[in-house]
């Protein structure tokens, strides 16, 4: 089967209308293809990411990345960035689904889409993701270690960040949930909770809890790397989109 | 994690950036995930003059313990001062 793929920053249409930058990764065969929105962590829209992006492309995906920081910093570097947009309060959630949302139309317009749209997100965007597929017509979601889905922020944060927990009974589409078992943002007995309050509300879920990792073990460019735990994460959701995205 | 913990601060004096010396006129301090320090977590300053833009930022990266020491060493050096003088 052809395997080549196309990867390049494009302009989509995101909330309020506005046009944002994104980052696209496709394959180039014929398809059709099912999608996957990317959101990046807080650290930025970063050459990691981007790496992550064209990694769903290399295995059959349309994947594009919209850049959440472009309207405080367009043009900037990744970690200027995400600087300026931390030093502002970070990014509204009302703003963050409108920019989901015109990415997943992007990837629904495009010729050889499935139609089929899931969205993935590390970090701040792993809460980030699960907000959208509670707010926005999905078909598979992942949540790789959000915090703050469960759970109060400290008291005095300034950042718009708040538990979401009570929109579970509002989730799209099926959900895996990645986690550390070191992580203390989510904690076990936060990803429990969450657990339990998707029982409850009837949706289907799966959540992997990796014994050894913590906080962002999917990132290969930092200390809190954990192969075995990625890598096996990497085989969740090959097999989670597989089911939910595919033709 | 993600702490998402911000503090805010409005400071006068100067910084060194990439384009050379500026104003400086807030610093945010953050314990969060560092860009490059070889760290899980960091002690994050970003001294910035917003009027700038993104770019107008002097930024540091500095482990908990070696922060902790650094303002040990702000605060006893400005206690050392000469009277009047700081």
């Amino acid at each position: 089967m052809y395997d080549g793929i196309m990867a390049e920053t494009i302009s989509l249409t995101g909330h309020g209308g506005d046009q944002i930058e994104a980052y696209l990764a496709r394959p180039l065969g014929p398809g059709p293809f099912g999608s996957v929105v990317v959101i990046h962590h807080m650290p930025g829209y970063d050459a990691q990411t981007k790496e992550i992006t064209r990694t769903f492309a290399a295995s059959g995906y349309t994947a594009v990345c919209p850049n959440l920081y472009t309207r405080e910093a367009p043009g900037a570097s990744p970690d200027d960035a995400a600087a300026t947009v931390r030093a502002a309060g970070g990014v509204p959630d009302e703003r963050l689904v409108g920019d989901v949302g015109g990415a997943a139309t992007f990837l629904r317009a495009m010729p050889n889409s499935n139609g089929k749209v899931g969205v993935i997100g590390y970090c701040s965007g792993g809460r980030q993701s699960f907000l959208a597929a509670c707010s926005l017509p999905l078909d598979a979601a992942v949540d790789c270690y959000g915090a703050f889905v469960v759970g109060t922020p400290p008291e005095g944060m300034p950042l718009k960040v708040g538990p979401i927990v009570d929109l579970a009974p509002s989730l799209s589409c099926p959900l895996l949930g990645l986690f550390g078992d070191d992580d203390q943002y989510p904690s076990p007995e936060q990803v429990a909770e969450l657990d339990k309050a998707l029982v409850a509300a009837g949706k289907a879920h799966e959540f992997h809890s990796y014994p050894g990792a913590g906080h962002a073990f999917f990132a290969v460019n930092r200390p809190a790397y954990r192969p075995e735990a990625a890598n096996d994460g990497w085989a969740k959701i090959w097999d989670f989109y597989g089911r939910y995205l595919s033709s | 994690m993600c702490t998402y913990l911000t503090e805010n601060v409005g400071v006068t004096g100067s910084g060194k950036g990439a384009a050379g010396w500026f104003a400086l006129r807030e610093a945010t301090v953050y314990f969060d995930h560092p860009v490059h320090a070889a760290a899980e977590h960091t002690l994050n300053i970003d001294f910035r003059d917003p009027a700038l833009g993104p770019s107008g930022r002097v930024a540091v990266e500095l482990t908990a313990e070696s922060a902790r020491a650094l303002a040990e060493a702000i605060t006893s050096t400005l206690a050392s001062a000469p009277p009047g003088l700081a």
